[in-house]
């Protein structure tokens, strides 16, 4: 193992996996950098899921190459589960036990030393807000309450890695800037995340990103890297009557998507096509609709729809 | 009410149906096999009972007696014996379950017109009892043809005893208490495990827990091991009602009553794991219990005489816990006998354990492919 190999946690060459004829996930590279919150955006369905599992060795590929941790997955899967914690998409924890039970159970599972257990219980009861809760049975909290608790029993053993699938999906939006503080200061701490989400937003407050499309990786790097590279090719259009107007757009030449966000659109154009203003202008005058094209600058929703696209227009996706 | 819509669910369902396997081999399964199990089963007019037989007389007259009660296909020679003491102890093993005796003053006591020989008869099921009693109306014409005219004019029946053993009242409670032990446990202990383990799965504990450093045998021992108490606390409250409401003895000793019901337990346990690796849903789960239960109802010799079967539905029986455990919860409790005269019984329960157990634990995959 070289030197380089150590800022590395995950390294997946070519992973893919098929169920039957279904192919979940198709030929994925990734590079997870250590001590970072590394995302994975993607609609439903697109393999978030089925990669996470088997990154954690808890599918086996259908091909390709897993290293985690320097460890070969699935071979070496039980060399890696004491270091690694996994908060599984549904609550999985048990909810007929109470917060500190469920505590205690994950705490006897992962082998956290007997002596520094209560101890770490009390610590992670106070860190994640449950002190006049430690009672209460897990099936009757809130979404974010349960979601705090998930975490919490991931971490009871401080893993080095954590895989968190959609871990906010059900929660308020107060809630997950609560839990999102939590991700950092484990980041801060020397933990490296690998977060799957559906949710623009929380893909924005990730170091790294990569973007799954129907099993495909469709890019990857940093929010900004890749909102940089559409720089130019988003507007804004006001128009009177916007649902007309995103009608007429859709079949101007060089526009890959229109997606209305309240009064105005959001317009992403193709790549090189530097008159896609004008021509929107031209088309919009021509259909009768006084409009008005303002550039604005690219968001992770951009880069999405410009990955998945493709070139081509996508009435179904734009609407 | 709309047509249109009724046909739909109509098609949704058999199109659910279709595809659920189960409940398909339920729909048609159960029925057929109820089918074949009670025609078998229901079968009073018993054959082929073991017996023991003990002709300490050995003349051609009490041969010949001994083979009249043969040709009647109600026993079936296993054993020779010397004395009715041998009998009894083989009795009290579940060796036998009739012993026929042929005092040494046969001839003396035909002339005399006294009890020309003995039949001895494990009480404690009532079917044998009664299998017995036909047994002692064999006729001892071809064993005395010279002496036919003054024979007959004895009342038939009156010249051969029947001793009944353990059961004197023939009450049928003595039979079914402890064989209630073992089918009330039958049915709870397979289906707590199997819902136990599917629960997890269907309500995703399980991903959680293939996540973390548990490994399979753990799981699956640690799954077991709270239900061996709930399994005792059932075997004390049928024995306590048992001993309470019918008067049901505890000739044997109490502890081994516990062994006896400890190894069941045990048993049905493995087997509900085993059905758990394999089950998708907590529904399926109890579809597959019914499936274990109503075999062992049927055939373990609980509901109907073991001895009334076939051979090819006996030998499927062997593979029932139930059986075993009938045999020997019986002995122990009715006959006083020790499980260490019953080892084989205790053998195949063990083994049965291992083998289930050992079954779970490879099939279990800490993986979801």
């Amino acid at each position: 193992m070289t030197a380089a190999d150590d800022s590395v946690a995950i390294r997946a060459r070519g992973l893919t996996r098929r169920f039957g004829k279904l192919v979940a996930v198709d030929h994925v590279d990734l590079e997870v950098p250590m001590k970072r919150v590394y995302g994975f955006l993607g609609p439903n369905g697109s393999g978030k899921s089925t990669t996470i599992r088997m990154l954690c060795g808890l599918l086996t590929p259908s091909e390709g190459e897993i290293e985690v941790l320097g460890l070969r997955i699935p071979a070496q899967a039980d060399e890696l589960r004491p270091r690694i914690g996994y908060m599984t998409q549904k609550f999985s924890l048990f909810e007929d036990l109470s917060v500190r039970e469920n505590l205690e159970f994950l705490a006897a599972i992962q082998g956290v030393p007997k002596a520094t257990t209560k101890r770490r219980i009390d610590e992670l009861i106070a860190q994640y807000h449950f002190g006049d809760r430690q009672q209460q049975l897990a099936g009757t909290m809130s979404g974010g309450q349960k979601q705090r608790l998930a975490l919490a029993c991931a971490v009871i053993h401080e893993p080095q890695l954590l895989f968190l699938d959609e871990p906010t999906s059900a929660v308020d939006p107060e809630s997950r800037r609560d839990f999102w503080e939590k991700l950092f200061e484990l980041a801060d701490a020397g933990t490296t995340l690998l977060v799957s989400t559906h949710l623009m937003d929380e893909a924005e407050r990730c170091h790294r990103l990569a973007i799954l499309d129907r099993g495909v990786l469709v890019a990857d790097g940093t929010p900004h890297e890749l909102t940089a590279r559409l720089e130019g090719r988003t507007f804004t259009v006001e128009a009177t009557d916007p649902r007309r107007a995103q009608r007429t757009l859709v079949d101007v030449p060089g526009v890959l998507g229109v997606a209305q966000v309240g009064n105005t659109l959001r317009v992403l154009g193709a790549d090189g096509a530097g008159d896609a203003p004008q021509r929107m202008g031209q088309a919009l005058a021509a259909a009768g609709q006084p409009a008005r094209v303002v550039p604005a600058p690219p968001n992770l929703e951009d880069v999405f729809v410009a990955a998945t696209r493709n070139g081509s227009v996508d009435r179904e996706r734009a609407a | 009410m709309n047509w249109r819509r009724l046909w739909a669910i109509v098609v949704k369902e058999l199109r659910q149906l279709r595809r659920d396997r189960i409940t398909l081999a339920m729909v048609i399964g159960i029925p057929a096999i109820q089918l074949v199990l009670f025609g078998y089963a229901i079968n009073t007019n018993l054959r082929g009972l073991d017996a023991g037989i003990a002709d300490q007389a050995n003349t051609a007259g009490s041969r010949a007696l001994v083979l009249d009660m043969l040709a009647t296909g109600v026993v079936a020679p296993v054993a020779r014996a010397d004395t009715p003491q041998e009998l009894m102890a083989m009795i009290r093993r579940g060796r036998i379950g009739i012993g026929i005796v042929v005092p040494p003053d046969f001839e003396r006591r035909r002339i005399d017109g006294r009890e020309v020989a003995q039949v001895l008869v494990d009480g404690s099921d009532t079917a044998v009892q009664a299998a017995a009693a036909q047994l002692a109306q064999t006729p001892l014409d071809s064993a005395a043809p010279d002496m036919r005219a003054p024979l007959a004019s004895t009342p038939p029946g009156g010249r051969i005893s029947v001793v009944g053993f353990y059961n004197p009242q023939r009450r049928s409670a003595l039979n079914i208490v402890p064989g209630l032990i073992g089918v009330i446990l039958t049915m709870t202990m397979v289906l707590f495990t199997a819902i136990a383990v599917v629960r997890e799965r269907e309500r995703g504990n399980m991903e959680l827990l293939i996540a973390t450093p548990l490994s399979s045998t753990e799981l699956m021992v640690g799954k077991v091991l709270p239900y061996v108490a709930i399994g005792l606390v059932q075997t004390s409250v049928v024995l306590a009602l048992g001993v309470w409401l019918f008067d049901v003895p505890i000739r044997g000793s109490l502890l081994e009553v516990y062994l006896a019901s400890g190894l069941l337990i045990l048993a049905n346990l493995a087997l509900g794991l085993l059905i758990s690796t394999r089950a998708q849903s907590q529904f399926q789960a109890m579809q597959m219990t019914f499936f274990v239960f109503l075999p062992s109802i049927l055939l373990s010799g609980f509901m109907f005489p073991f001895a009334g079967m076939p051979k090819s539905v006996q030998w499927f029986a062997e593979v029932l816990p139930l059986t075993h455990f009938l045999r020997l919860i019986r002995g122990v409790m009715l006959r006083g006998a020790g499980l260490r005269e019953m080892w084989g019984e205790v053998l195949a329960l063990a083994a049965f354990t291992l083998l289930m157990m050992a079954l779970a634990i490879l099939r279990f995959r800490k993986r979801l492919d």
